[in-house]
């Protein structure tokens, strides 16, 4: 490894860590003005002009809180807790392409901090311990409402994990790889791969909000029920974590989306650009698109109210996971067939032609392409 | 039985269809009502730098007025603190001496006025009961405290001063009254 690829990707994690707090933070912001439009209201507006100071105020009154700790809690989990949780959020980033290939002193510069070839594997692993912070967040409270919370919370995770997963599949099978960075190459310009898995694209939009503890799947931090929901016993900067992992989460599954399912940082007519110019172009739709996922999720949250939980649970292992499964079944044959599996010569077709059978031709040419540029 | 208000329903229970039952559809119509209220005008007031214009009628912190020359109308006849609901108004009346007619109508007066503002609850009786028009109520509220205490509103609150006369005349001329 050279030092040049080194620094390069140094300031690409430095640069991607930043923006993903200032998303964050300003989710915040965006989460309560989209809240009062809904509703007909105002939001903040007092903190700076339109009230941009405003996250910066809350994080301000969230540093200068006491830092309490419960008697009776468990001192070290009950610290662990909010750091797995911003730990989990943060690193799933690292994984996401985020741009076509910069070209800067005379090197390409992938705009992808890590393209390892399981990205998604990835996202999904992280995502499943990213369960940790609460679970262990609400047990260390040593309070029976974080109990309950935490309880939830695991269990929404794994009966939707389950679908989430299955979807994914789906479209792995359709793409031929684990490779975020590939996936998003092959749905050059307007091939996305919603117009070709629609339903996939519903399973994991509901998987991926109650993935993020998000309205209406926010079982786990139902003030109503549960009066704070895993972080009851949490104060200052800890329930800030917890609050703001959240929101990086939110950030993280919008992109995931995006990236899976609307082409990431393809858009259409991007032929007529090149270099530099489509690098700056793409970084800029796939904001575009991550920020339109944002807002649909807060839109979400703002006008459903929540699940009961044996809905939540009918939902879950009743309805998504049976879709999921027969659309992989469905997408399953179709690929067989096209790759002439039910026909005599079978047989003699080789793996790559599988994978690719199914693929409409322009996806097959950019994942030739695509095979030539990286595997150089 | 028969229903009075006619707006009796029936709940029903009905298994619902295919389509209900996916309930995307209705998600995106409830989706689509609040997009709706996102476009809509909202009639939020910016408080401290916009304020609200009162209803001419607006029942608010009393007055005691004093006539053109400046006299006191009240003659504690203790009206007021009969008809008050809340018990709220208390009194004591005084003659008046010699010398003092520029500064009380009639013969008699109040030497002690209060209202205890915690206790009002502003229906506007003791404006209704006055026989000789020396309590209004206005449309200035009744400021915030941390003490208890100061919310019992002596004559040097109540009573107009001469300097700033507090204008009903808005409040005298609407509705029933200005029919008069």
């Amino acid at each position: 490894m050279d030092t040049g690829l080194l620094i390069e990707k140094t300031i690409l994690v430095v640069v991607i860590f930043a923006i993903t707090l200032f998303i964050a933070t300003y989710q915040t912001y965006m989460e309560r003005k989209v809240a009062a439009w809904l509703q007909d209201r105002v939001g903040p507006d007092r903190a700076g002009p339109f009230g941009i100071l405003q996250p910066i105020a809350d994080a301000g009154k969230m540093f200068f809180k006491e830092d309490f700790i419960p008697a009776n809690a468990d001192k070290w989990l009950f610290i662990m807790g909010p750091g797995i949780a911003m730990f989990t959020a943060s690193m799933t980033g690292a994984v996401i392409p985020w741009g076509p290939p910069l070209e800067m002193f005379g090197r390409t510069v992938v705009l992808q901090v890590a393209d390892i070839n399981i990205g998604i594997l990835f996202i999904m692993g992280f995502a499943s311990i990213g369960v940790y912070g609460i679970m262990i967040g609400g047990w260390a409270s040593n309070n029976k409402f974080s109990l309950f919370a935490a309880i939830r919370a695991s269990s929404q995770m794994i009966s939707y994990e389950l679908a989430m997963g299955v979807s994914i599949i789906t479209l792995v099978l359709m793409s031929g790889s684990l490779s975020l960075g590939e996936i998003v190459h092959q749905q050059h310009g307007m091939n996305w791969n919603i117009f070709y898995q629609p339903v996939a694209f519903v399973v994991f939009f509901i998987c991926s909000i109650a993935e993020c503890n998000r309205a209406p799947f926010d079982l786990a931090e139902c003030e109503s029920e549960l009066i704070g929901g895993y972080h009851t016993e949490y104060g200052s900067m800890k329930l800030g974590f917890f609050l703001f992992a959240e929101y990086v989460n939110l950030f993280i599954s919008s992109a995931v989306i995006a990236a899976l399912f609307f082409g990431g940082y393809n858009f259409p007519g991007m032929d007529h650009f090149s270099g530099n110019t489509l690098a700056i172009l793409g970084t800029a739709a796939f904001f575009a698109k991550i920020i339109f996922f944002i807002f649909v999720i807060m839109w979400i949250r703002w006008t459903l109210p929540r699940f009961r939980y044996d809905q939540l649970m009918h939902l879950g292992w009743k309805k998504l996971i049976p879709i999921a499964m027969i659309n992989l079944l469905i997408t399953a044959v179709v690929i067989g067939f096209n790759s002439g599996w039910f026909t005599k010569k079978s047989a003699k077709v080789k793996q790559t032609e599988k994978s690719v059978a199914m693929m409409p031709k322009a996806k097959v040419d950019a994942q030739a392409n695509y095979k030539i540029n990286f595997n150089n | 039985m028969e229903s009075l208000s006619n707006r009796k329903k029936v709940v029903s229970n009905k298994k619902m269809s295919f389509v209900e039952s996916l309930y995307l559809p209705a998600i995106v119509g409830g989706m689509w009502i609040t997009i709706k209220h996102m476009f809509k005008k909202h009639n939020t007031l910016k408080y401290p730098e916009q304020q609200r214009v009162f209803a001419p009628v607006y029942r608010g912190m009393h007055v005691l007025k004093r006539d053109e020359q400046g006299r006191e109308n009240c003659t504690a006849c203790g009206l007021c603190a009969v008809a008050c609901p809340a018990e709220a108004i208390t009194m004591v009346a005084a003659e008046r001496q010699k010398g003092e007619e520029n500064l009380y109508r009639e013969e008699k007066y109040a030497e002690s006025y209060e209202i205890n503002m915690l206790r009002c609850i502003f229906c506007g009786l003791c404006e209704e009961a006055c026989p000789k028009e020396a309590i209004f109520l206005t449309d200035r509220i009744v400021p915030t405290n941390f003490d208890r205490d100061e919310f019992v509103y002596g004559k040097d609150r109540l009573v107009e001063q001469l300097d700033n006369r507090i204008d009903i005349t808005v409040r005298q001329n609407t509705g029933k009254r200005g029919e008069k």
